[in-house]
């Protein structure tokens, strides 16, 4: 058995660099929220009832952004329209 | 001037009081009046850590509603004359703790002490929120494991924003990171976070990693910060990362799996 082990050892396992992977993203993903005003949330849902007057837009086809770029702050509004048939 | 420090981690069962214990004792041994204040009220466990449960006749709470003084309550540990506890309430009542009544202690506590730890309980509840209110630098205690490492960087968020220091917009809380419960040999099996990983991912500076050790809980057992066990590895990682702490650099011993020899196979623990 222990034999065995040593042989298989050569094959790393690899479950670290999947966490590693993971953990990138949500922190990143924290760390975005962290620095937008307290107000982008509602910002948000009112922009995208504003939007939803007009169009069939979901949810998940608009991206709100806060950017920093040196002292300037942009805000990026993306909006996917779906096809107008 | 006395220094308030916070142990701290969002996360629960990674260290914390361990931590605590472990670093009180070692800024004691260096010389310096140390006093480790357990803030978390409802469920005190600092004093057991310690060793100084059967001596708690008043706590912290006591304290601020002025049932009894801040000298009746402190707990002088029996290993070091210069290391004390504030044990926490076992009260339920959440609110006990206020801002103006931790000032105080606080306060207090700077007129006599080098160092004030503030051992934080889990989760963002006011218990975590007064700990590090009021802190000069925190120790972020991780684990190398994903829910660990994302509550920790979200205890750095809120240090970040919330703290007295951001509020007053003073100099930010110092950060030191220790990962605990560490397995070198795990690391290169690919099955666990590494050093640098988790240093990488946190981004503040490493006082040390302190490996798994079966000393730890054999330390709680006996109620000695394992800081003062000559012969645990642990208490040597912790002791190296108090040094570190204290400005000196040393290499670190415990971030790699050394290969037992073939003596150490034979006769090694």
């Amino acid at each position: 058995m222990r034999l065995l082990d040593y042989f298989r050892t050569s094959k790393r396992r690899d479950s670290a660099s999947k966490a590693k992977e993971r953990l990138q993203v949500i922190i990143a993903h924290g760390r975005s929220g962290r620095n937008s005003p307290d107000y982008f949330p509602q910002l948000k849902i009112e922009l995208l009832a504003v939007i939803k007057k007009y169009t069939h837009a979901d949810m998940d086809d608009i991206k709100v952004s806060l950017e920093r770029e040196g002292n300037y702050e942009i805000l990026e509004l993306n909006v996917t329209l779906p096809s107008s048939k | 001037m006395a220094k308030i420090i916070v142990v701290t981690s969002g996360k629960g069962g990674v260290g914390k009081t361990t931590t605590s214990a472990a670093f009180g004792a070692g800024l004691a041994l260096k010389g310096f009046r140390t006093v480790v204040v357990d803030f978390d009220i409802g469920l005190r466990n600092l004093d057991l850590i310690m060793g100084c449960e059967r001596r708690v006749v008043y706590d912290f709470i006591n304290v601020i509603q002025g049932d009894a003084n801040l000298n009746q309550a402190l707990i002088k540990t029996k290993q070091l004359d210069n290391l004390y506890i504030l044990p926490a309430s076992q009260t339920k009542d959440k609110d006990a703790l206020t801002q103006e009544g931790v000032e105080g202690i606080l306060n207090g506590l700077k007129e006599t002490f080098d160092y004030i730890i503030c051992d934080s309980p889990a989760g963002i509840e006011r218990g975590a929120y007064f700990a590090m209110y009021f802190a000069d630098e925190a120790i972020i205690v991780t684990n190398p494991e994903v829910s660990s490492v994302r509550d920790s960087d979200r205890i750095l968020g809120i240090l970040a924003s919330k703290s007295r220091r951001a509020v007053e917009n003073l100099e930010p809380v110092k950060e030191h990171l220790v990962l605990a419960r560490y397995s070198p040999k795990r690391v290169i099996d690919g099955d666990m976070l590494s050093v640098d990983d988790v240093k990488d991912l946190l981004d503040i500076p490493l006082l040390g990693a302190v490996p798994e050790s079966e000393s730890v809980l054999l330390a709680s057992n006996r109620g000695i910060p394992v800081i003062l066990d000559g012969k645990s590895d642990a208490g040597d990682a912790y002791s190296d990362a108090v040094s570190r702490f204290l400005g000196e650099d040393l290499p670190h011993r415990f971030l790699h799996y050394q290969k037992k020899g073939f003596f150490g196979r034979l006769f090694g623990s």
